[in-house]
């Protein structure tokens, strides 16, 4: 069996700290990280390796060359190989671009079994990726799958929608975005490093994936960013103190009052139910 | 038949019906279509039945059910090729839908197959004047920063609107509109099969989409504190969130982690009860319209994002809410 897991590079989180003016999030300018989900993704296409003996995982990204890192990233915790693809034309690609790009690729590699993906990444966050890039592909896509089971023929998977879990079988090749439950990644092992240094990734760009010009990048994205600005934290906090017996019936009434002028105080037909 | 673009609302489907989330699709396609001068279609997958008058009341011209006559439920890339058929069929300049799990799968498969834009989530959306183009704004970046996209070089504009952006509006019971079935046939398109739906348990209130959202920190002070958060959530029918500290001190499973690397909320109130609120706390909680904290320390960072600060004992202030909310159930009985 041949799995692609499809990765991206994303900001780093761990050393972020606020603006306190602005309350926007400041990250230091090149710490860079795996997208979450993907590790997750990353994993689950390894434990499908161990039940299947004789399966390839390759991890595929579009980026920057300091996308290597997540490839490597990749590698360390089981992938057998990844590709890079890369070149200035891409840049400024929209989803449907980068999902045109990865699926090319794909078609590119040959012969894939099933394709994994995170739902969503941490910055652009749309979790359009998959689903376009399955459509691309012409193969059914299973979106927000927190338990996969996968045999020779097809793949059965636990969809966590709004107001439960949908069981579906679909026909492989498919394409499945997973969610954070669908497994506890474990930390890559100090071998998995090591094997994953001497890696390679070869490097395609749009004239090994005949893709055109016009087609790629920002040139080629039918969406624009025309705007970018901060959301003003202008909230007003009012404060009520509750440090003695005698305050604290009104601490509750001061969240009464909140919840009663908003009608949230009687359980009633919400959304989501 | 106006020969101007409509704009195309798709209703929201859950177990087999047209969901409520729907009137506020409407809501915002009405302001969108009026702002043009054009009608506004409600395209309804997968069933033929329904209430399909009210979907009229709350402002749609026409009610397009499409379906491709089979009775299985409408799954994804069935689903997404009866859209790309009615799409091609009615050539609409805008198509606008929920961004929940059906709105999120279908959307992004139809945009590709058209091979036009979609943008992911907005929160506003309003039209440009002088182009008549869709403005679709939408955060990004864990709530960080605002976007506002435009497609402007292909049709149809596509977007997934959030749930709760918009308020209803606009129901009126004389509004006339029409009911048309279309059927597609979508036959050699069906690798997939539903084998079994298990729905939520009563009281397991998805927390995306929940109205009201109930989350508990480490000053909770401990499992059993947490727990009094859970009977409160109960009381009020919100949805139960946790902090990851929260989480790894095992009072909450996972799934109930918002943040960075859990959920994103966005309720009309958040009530953050022992919660110091980090950067990545905050990321899954800033879109959210109202912040409710309680914290012992008045200095606290939560403070800083919150409408409203109790600043006090947070396990006592939970029981003491509690015990507010059932005086009030007693008391409204009585009357
Ligand atoms: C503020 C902002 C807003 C944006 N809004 C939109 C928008 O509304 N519509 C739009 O079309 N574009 C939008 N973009 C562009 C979009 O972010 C990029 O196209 C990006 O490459 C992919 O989108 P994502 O981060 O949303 O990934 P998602 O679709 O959320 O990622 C889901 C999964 O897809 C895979 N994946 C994603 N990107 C790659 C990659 N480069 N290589 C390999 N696998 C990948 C990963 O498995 C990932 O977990 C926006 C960009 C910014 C900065
Ligand atoms: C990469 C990364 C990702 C992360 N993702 C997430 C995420 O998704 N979600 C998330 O929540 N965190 C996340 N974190 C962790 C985050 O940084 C914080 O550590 C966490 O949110 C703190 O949880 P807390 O508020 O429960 O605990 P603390 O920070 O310990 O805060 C406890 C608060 O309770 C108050 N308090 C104490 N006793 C009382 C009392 N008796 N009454 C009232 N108040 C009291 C204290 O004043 C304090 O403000 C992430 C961290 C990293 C590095």
């Amino acid at each position: 069996m041949k799995i692609i897991v499809l990765i991206k590079q994303v900001p780093g989180t761990a050393n972020t700290r606020m603006n306190p003016e602005t309350g926007v999030m400041i990250r230091d300018a090149g710490e860079t990280i795996l997208n979450p989900l993907d590790e997750h993704a990353v994993t689950e296409a390894v434990m499908i390796k161990k039940k299947h003996p004789g399966t390839e995982v390759i991890a595929l990204t579009m980026g920057p060359p300091s996308a290597q890192k997540v490839l490597r990233e990749a590698c360390a915790r089981g992938a057998d190989r990844g590709i890079l693809l890369s070149d200035k034309a891409f840049g400024g690609s929209d989803t449907l671009v980068t999902s045109r790009v990865l699926a090319a690729a794909i078609r590119k590699i040959g012969d894939t079994n099933l394709i994994l993906a995170g739902e969503k990444a941490t910055d652009g966050e749309t979790g359009q990726t998959g689903p376009m890039t399955a459509a691309l592909l012409d193969m059914p896509v299973l979106t927000f799958v927190h338990r996969l089971e996968v045999n020779d023929m097809h793949i059965i998977a636990r969809r966590m929608v709004e107001d439960g879990i949908e069981e579906i079988k679909a026909d492989l090749p498919a394409l499945v975005t997973v969610v954070k439950d669908i497994n506890n990644p474990p930390l890559p092992t100090i071998k998995g490093y090591i094997l994953a240094k001497k890696q390679k990734f070869p490097v395609w760009g749009p004239v090994d994936l005949a893709l055109e010009d016009g087609t790629m990048g920002l040139k080629g994205s039918p969406t624009r960013v025309v705007k970018i600005f901060t959301p003003k934290l202008s909230r007003q906090t009012t404060f009520y103190t509750a440090d003695t017996k005698e305050q604290l019936p009104g601490a509750a009434e001061a969240i009464i009052k909140v919840l009663k002028s908003r009608s949230l105080t009687e359980k009633g037909d919400r959304y989501g139910v | 038949m106006e020969s101007k673009q409509s704009v195309m609302i798709l209703a929201e489907i859950r177990s087999q019906q047209v969901h409520d989330l729907t009137w506020e699709m409407l809501t915002w396609g009405r302001k969108l279509a009026d702002k043009l001068g054009v009608q506004v279609d409600c395209v309804v997958l997968g069933i033929e039945q329904g209430n399909f008058q009210e979907l009229i009341h709350w402002g749609a011209d026409r009610v397009l059910a499409v379906t491709n006559g089979r009775p299985d439920g409408i799954l994804a890339t069935p689903a997404a090729r009866l859209l790309v058929e009615i799409i091609r069929a009615e050539q609409p300049g805008i198509v606008i839908a929920p961004a929940t799990t059906f709105g999120r799968t279908i959307m992004p498969i139809t945009a590709a197959r058209l091979a036009t834009g979609l943008t992911a989530d907005c929160t506003e959306l309003d039209i440009d004047p002088k182009d008549n183009l869709l403005l679709q704004t939408r955060p990004a970046i864990g709530g960080n920063i605002m976007a506002t996209i435009k497609t402007a070089r292909t049709k149809p504009q596509m977007a997934t609107v959030r749930p709760r952006s918009i308020k209803p509006d606009g129901f009126d019971h004389t509004r006339q509109g029409e009911v048309m079935i279309k059927q597609y046939d979508t036959a050699n398109a069906w690798p997939e099969t539903l084998l079994s739906f298990r729905h939520n348990e009563e009281n397991d209130i998805n927390l995306e989409n929940a109205d009201l959202v109930v989350a508990g920190g480490k000053g909770m002070k401990s499992k059993e504190n947490y727990q009094q958060l859970e009977e409160l959530a109960v009381l009020l029918g919100a949805g139960l969130g946790a902090t990851r500290d929260a989480v790894e001190a095992g009072w909450a499973p996972f799934a109930r982690q918002v943040g960075l690397t859990g959920k994103t909320v966005s309720p009309k109130v958040y009530i953050a009860a022992g919660v110091s609120g980090k950067i990545q706390h905050l990321a899954g909680i800033l879109t959210s319209e109202y912040i409710i904290a309680i914290n012992e320390d008045a200095d606290s960072q939560i403070f800083k994002v919150a409408d409203l600060g109790i600043i006090g004992d947070a396990p006592t202030v939970v029981t003491q809410l509690i015990q507010a909310l059932k005086d009030l159930k007693t008391d409204g009985k009585e009357h």
